[in-house]
Order: structure tokens, then C-alpha cells, then sequence
């Protein structure tokens, strides 16, 4: 068992020469995929959350009827959509960039719900106070509501980001030059599926481990109010 | 010249629910009027209605002669864009029952915001100006502190800078002391009466009677939604009328 064990390791010891060269920029295509996203979303989610609360009903229609549609289809087929699905019509995108633009996509739903939740959640007396000062609608906005929004959202927008990350394994399938796709493509060519899907794993959870502390690190901050910040 | 304030048979209705039915009022330049009437009368309300927080349902306001919240156009109204009445709400300060401090800016900087980003004021002048006026209302030993760490009184009175630091023509307090242990009411009704010594014009909603009183030089006792009466504040607290406002006294005076 012991020496089963000390075998397993001694694999990852002889090949990580062959390995690691191939695996680094892989990872680096997962971090760029992994921020392009978490920007597209961020910014489709924020437009979104603004949709939602708007006065305008045509602007709070399209975006419930967004919201509930990106959260009920799964990232995989939106991914497919952009990749072949846009073949036929002759819109060749890049695997990177369908892979960006599908989680962006996607995401945004998400992020538009954490967004809205932490806008609803301060006070209405919060706004009043700086209408009353004479702020418009976009200065309250920019210094009042939304710095206090951010406490609320911060926490909940850090684990949409670790799910992000995760998610744009997805973009595998698309053949988009990322970790899991160089993991799959070294375990057929070495017969080592374990030792690499286990590797890839290992690398992802490396990946999202700091942003989970730092999500962590805001949830304890903002328990502990203000005054603390 | 013009009164300071000018509201015309103001009209207010939520949903059917008529809140409002008829109010007028005008106040001189450096005068203070009391608005006393017991709950679920309208008060807050028809404060509220004054800087258009609530846009009326019907009536208007003027401040200094000008129609404010709305834009006048042949005998048309209309709301004016937020942008405009941003402006307008500048010369206007309000402070709440409920205070509203902003809870990520600490005293100074709850000050001096709205002078920096509505005015464009300078960064140095700005806190220059706030240490000024939480000078006024003698917090400047807090001025570090964030509002969470901020006694009721201590919040309200930093509110009350926050609102002065526009440099209003105007004042709306609503129940500015309402929410605050009894032992806080008297530091913030100093500050308010220190401000009315200045000559700064005022509306203020309380139920502080015997505080409208010495600080007040007109009372309006609101009943149901339309002036029931109003005049000198030794005539209206200390001499009633109306039977309303006879046990609406006895019954806050009792407490
Ligand atoms: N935004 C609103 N929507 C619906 N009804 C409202 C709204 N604001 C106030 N009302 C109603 O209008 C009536 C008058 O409220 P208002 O707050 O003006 O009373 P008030 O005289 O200030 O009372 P209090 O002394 O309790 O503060 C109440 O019946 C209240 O429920
Ligand atoms: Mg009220």
C-alpha cells in the first residue's frame, strides 16, 4: 500500500519534465479565461442589476427575461452555441474568445442577482439622505450607495468568481488551449489518467484556495461592520 | 420680496390613500415654524413634499420665489429632471428622525462629501468647512469617527452639520429627536436652538411642545391632512382653540 502509494508519486517525479512545460501555459490560458470572464460578467451583471431596478419596465423585462434564462442554461451549451452553433451562419470565433464570452454570458445572470441583492440592501434612508444634500441619482450612486452595496456583495461576488475558475473547464470542450484540455490531451498520450486528471484538480484547487481566504477574509470583515473597515 | 417658502394647497395622495388634502404655508426669511399634529397626520409628509422627496399630487412650492421641483411652461407643470432638481434640493437641508449618516464615511467625511462632489469644492476647502460646522454643533473632538461608533445625539448632530455644510437657505428638521434616548433629546435641541439664534429659517417637525414653543415664531397643528390651527406659538400651545388640538396637547403634555 505504502509503496503503491510511493510509486504513484515517483510517476509524477519521472514525467514532470515533460509535463510541466506543457501544463504551465495552460494554466496561465485558464487564468486569462478565468479574468476575461469574470470581467464580461462582472460588467453584463452590474448593466443587468441597474436593468432590474430600473423605473423603465421595458429595460426590467429584458433583464428578468435575461437573468432567468442564463441561470436555466447550462454555461456548456452557450459555450456550444458560440463555437459551432455560429459556424453555419459563418461567425468563426476563436475557442478563447467563445470560451470568455459564453462564461461572461452566463455568469452575468448570476452577477446581476448578487448585484441587485446587495443594492436592495441598504437603506432607503441612504439615498434620501443624499438626495436631500443635493446629489444626483449618479453621485449617490457612485459614493454612497454602491461602496456600501460593495461590503454585502463582495463575499457572494468571490464565490461566483471560484466558480468561474472552475467552470472554464468547460472550455475544454471547445477546444479552447486551457488546463483541463492539456490534462485530457497528456493522459491519453501517457495512459495516465489518474495521475493527470488528479494533478489538474490539485492545480484548480491551488488556483481558488487564495480566493477563497479572501472571500472568507471580507464575510468575517463585514460581520464585523464598519468600523473595522 | 417673496417669502423664503411658499407652498400652495398642497395635495398628497399614496395609492388612493389621501394624506394630504389642501396645505398652505409660507415662511419669512430667518423665521422658524413648528408643525406639531399627531401621528399618521401628514407631517412628515408634507416636509417631505417640500424639497420633493414626494412629488405632490397636486399644489406647489416656492423657494425664494423660485417654483421648485417643477418646471413651469405656459400654464403647464412639470417635474423637473433629476438633475435640476438636485440643484434645487442643495439649497435645502433635511435632517431625519432617523439620522442617515452615511456608515463607510467618518463624521468629517459624512461633511464634507456632498461639498466636494455636489459642488466641486476642493478637498482642503471642504474640510475646512466641515471642521467648521461640526464646530457648530460641537463635535469636533468626533470628527475621526465612524457613525457606528457615534451615540444617537452624536449621529443627529453630525447630521445636523452634514446638512448645514450645504450652506441652505432653508432647514427641515423631521422629528429630529424622536429616535433618541431621553437623555440625548437636549444636546441636539441646543444645537437646533442655537441655529434658530443665528437667524437661520427653519420648518421643524417635533413633538418637543414645549421646545416649539421657545423656538418656534409660528405653530401649525396638522390634523388629518389640513391645517386645523396655527399662529403664535403662545396662542396655538399656550391658549388652543380647537378641541383636536386641546387633548392632542393634553395627551403629549401628560408625558
Ligand atoms: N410612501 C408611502 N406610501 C404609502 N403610504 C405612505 C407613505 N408615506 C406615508 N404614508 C402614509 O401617509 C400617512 C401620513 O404619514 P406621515 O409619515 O406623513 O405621518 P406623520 O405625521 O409624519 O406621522 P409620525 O408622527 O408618525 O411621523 C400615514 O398613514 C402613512 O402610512
Ligand atoms: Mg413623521
Amino acid at each position: 500500500m505504502i509503496s503503491d502509494l510511493a510509486s504513484f508519486f515517483a510517476t509524477y517525479e519521472e514525467n514532470w519534465a515533460s509535463w510541466w512545460p506543457q501544463l504551465l501555459p495552460a494554466i496561465w490560458v485558464t487564468i486569462k479565461l478565468t479574468a476575461a470572464s469574470f470581467l464580461l460578467a462582472l460588467a453584463i451583471g452590474f448593466l443587468l442589476a441597474l436593468g432590474k431596478l430600473s423605473r423603465n419596465r421595458l429595460l426590467r423585462a429584458f433583464a428578468t427575461g435575461y437573468v432567468e434564462l442564463a441561470r436555466g442554461i447550462p454555461a456548456l451549451a452557450i459555450l456550444f452555441i458560440l463555437y459551432f452553433g455560429l459556424l453555419p451562419v459563418g461567425i468563426v470565433l476563436d475557442a478563447f474568445v467563445a470560451g470568455f464570452i459564453g462564461l461572461g454570458m452566463s455568469g452575468g445572470g448570476y452577477f446581476a442577482e448578487v448585484f441587485r441583492a446587495g443594492i436592495l440592501a441598504v437603506h432607503k434612508g441612504q439615498r434620501e439622505a443624499a438626495a436631500s444634500v443635493g446629489m444626483t441619482p449618479f453621485t449617490s450612486f457612485r459614493w454612497i450607495i454602491l461602496p456600501q452595496a460593495m461590503r454585502v456583495i463582495l463575499p457572494p461576488m468571490m464565490n461566483l468568481f471560484i466558480s468561474l475558475l472552475k467552470d472554464t473547464s468547460l472550455c475544454s470542450l471547445i477546444t479552447a488551449p486551457e488546463l483541463m484540455l492539456r490534462a485530457k490531451d497528456l493522459a491519453m498520450m501517457s495512459f495516465l489518467p489518474m495521475h493527470l486528471f488528479v494533478l489538474a484538480g490539485a492545480l484548480y484547487f491551488l488556483l481558488a484556495w487564495p480566493m477563497s481566504l479572501l472571500a472568507r477574509h471580507f464575510e468575517r470583515r463585514m460581520r464585523r461592520g464598519y468600523r473595522a473597515g | 420680496m417673496a417669502a423664503l417658502l411658499r407652498v400652495d394647497d398642497l395635495y398628497k395622495d399614496f395609492a388612493g390613500l389621501k394624506v394630504l388634502k389642501g396645505v398652505s404655508m409660507t415662511l419669512e426669511r430667518g423665521h422658524k415654524t413648528a408643525i406639531i399634529g399627531p401621528s399618521g397626520c401628514g407631517k412628515s409628509t408634507l416636509l417631505r413634499c417640500i424639497n420633493y422627496m414626494e412629488t405632490p399630487t397636486a399644489g406647489h412650492i416656492h423657494l425664494d420665489g423660485e417654483l421648485f421641483g417643477e418646471t413651469q411652461n405656459g400654464g403647464k407643470y412639470q417635474r423637473m429632471s433629476e438633475k435640476q432638481l438636485a440643484r434645487q434640493r442643495s439649497q435645502v437641508g433635511m435632517v431625519f428622525q432617523g439620522f442617515y449618516l452615511w456608515p463607510h464615511l467618518n463624521a468629517r467625511d459624512n461633511v464634507a462629501i456632498a461639498p466636494m462632489k455636489v459642488r466641486g469644492m476642493e478637498k482642503r476647502a471642504a474640510y475646512e468647512l466641515a471642521d467648521a460646522m461640526l464646530e457648530k454643533v460641537h463635535m469636533s473632538h468626533k470628527r475621526d469617527e465612524f457613525p457606528e461608533r457615534l451615540s444617537g445625539g452624536q449621529q443627529q448632530r453630525v447630521a445636523i452639520a452634514r446638512a448645514l455644510a450645504q450652506q441652505p437657505k432653508l432647514m427641515l428638521f423631521d422629528e429630529p429627536t424622536s429616535a433618541l434616548d431621553p437623555e440625548l433629546v437636549g444636546e441636539v435641541l441646543k444645537v437646533i436652538q442655537e441655529l434658530a439664534a443665528e437667524g437661520i429659517s427653519m420648518v421643524l417637525v417635533t413633538h418637543e411642545v414645549r421646545f416649539a414653543r421657545q423656538v418656534a415664531d409660528h405653530v401649525i397643528f396638522l390634523g388629518d391632512g389640513v391645517v386645523v390651527e396655527e399662529g403664535a406659538p403662545d396662542q396655538v400651545i399656550g391658549a388652543p382653540k380647537h378641541e383636536r388640538l386641546r387633548s392632542f396637547l393634553k395627551q403629549i403634555l401628560e408625558h
